[in-house]
């Protein structure tokens, strides 16, 4: 039976590598179908921002390689309300991050689910393999 | 039980590699089984056998290495960070044209499908970094 997995993504995107390196977990995981989720909580939700520009800090953009999680089986992205806020940030900021759904005749549905820092909690709770970056 | 052990951080700047390793060593003597020790992020600096700590501090690269070898342990570094960090192993280093490899005894260089596999197998999977 597949596992549940969690990745929690609690830093910004370049200042440290574990960003670019936990989504190179998450695509890997892939191959292994298990039942995997995103979340991402602290200075995490920068990951997600749309319009990021590396170019001044001379390295590899990685942010498109979230709008193509859901051709790795990837649709449960959850993003906390409240680390938003912190930051000054809205949903709107973000990219949109959408997935293919096979039961809805391949309907495009948004991946990104904003959720309360108590549902995240539950969320944390209810895995089997929580992996911290 | 069984267990897997991750790694995130390199030697000496962060305490991560002397918990893990004590974590590691105690598990093993109260009985319980370690399905793999994985290293990830700058953690896959643990398997250098180049580190030359001071003479009276410890040494964590030797102290895994003898772990491993007592209990057969799985050490797995993660090949693409490795690669980042320059750890290499003889086949690696040969096939990028390095001209050498610094893999330490004990340690072997693989993907990142083991530590998914590990996060399959192991009852529980317990990491160590930041």
């Amino acid at each position: 039976m597949a596992k549940k997995f969690l990745y929690i993504n609690r830093k910004a995107p370049y200042g440290t590598i574990y960003a670019l390196e936990s989504l190179e977990v998450v695509l890997i995981s892939a191959a292994f179908e298990q039942d995997v989720s995103l979340a991402f909580i602290d200075d995490g939700v920068f990951q997600l921002m749309a319009g990021q520009d590396t170019a001044g800090a001379g390295m590899k953009n990685f942010s498109r390689t979230y709008k193509a999680l859901g051709d790795f089986e990837v649709k449960k992205l959850y993003v906390e309300r409240e680390s938003l806020e912190e930051r000054g940030l809205t949903l709107d900021d973000l990219q949109a991050i959408t997935y293919e759904d096979e039961n809805e005749d391949y309907a495009e549905k948004p991946a990104i689910q904003l959720v309360s820092r108590s549902e995240m909690a539950g969320i944390v709770a209810g895995q089997d393999v929580v992996l911290s970056f | 039980m069984q267990l897997a052990v991750v790694v995130n951080e390199g030697p000496y700047t962060h305490q991560a590699s002397d918990t893990a390793y004590h974590f590691t060593k105690a598990a093993l003597e109260k009985g319980h089984s370690i399905f793999r020790v994985f290293f990830y992020h700058d953690g896959v600096n643990n398997g250098t056998r180049l580190t030359v700590p001071p003479q009276d501090d410890r040494n964590l690269q030797k102290l895994w290495t003898e772990l491993a070898d007592k209990y057969k342990l799985d050490l797995v570094v993660c090949i693409a960070a490795a690669q980042r960090r320059g750890i290499l192993d003889e086949s690696e280093a040969k096939r990028h044209g390095k001209d050498a490899s610094n893999i330490a005894p004990g340690f072997r260089i693989s993907g990142l499908g083991q530590l998914i596999e590990a996060g399959i197998q192991a009852e529980r999977l317990v990491t160590f970094g930041d």
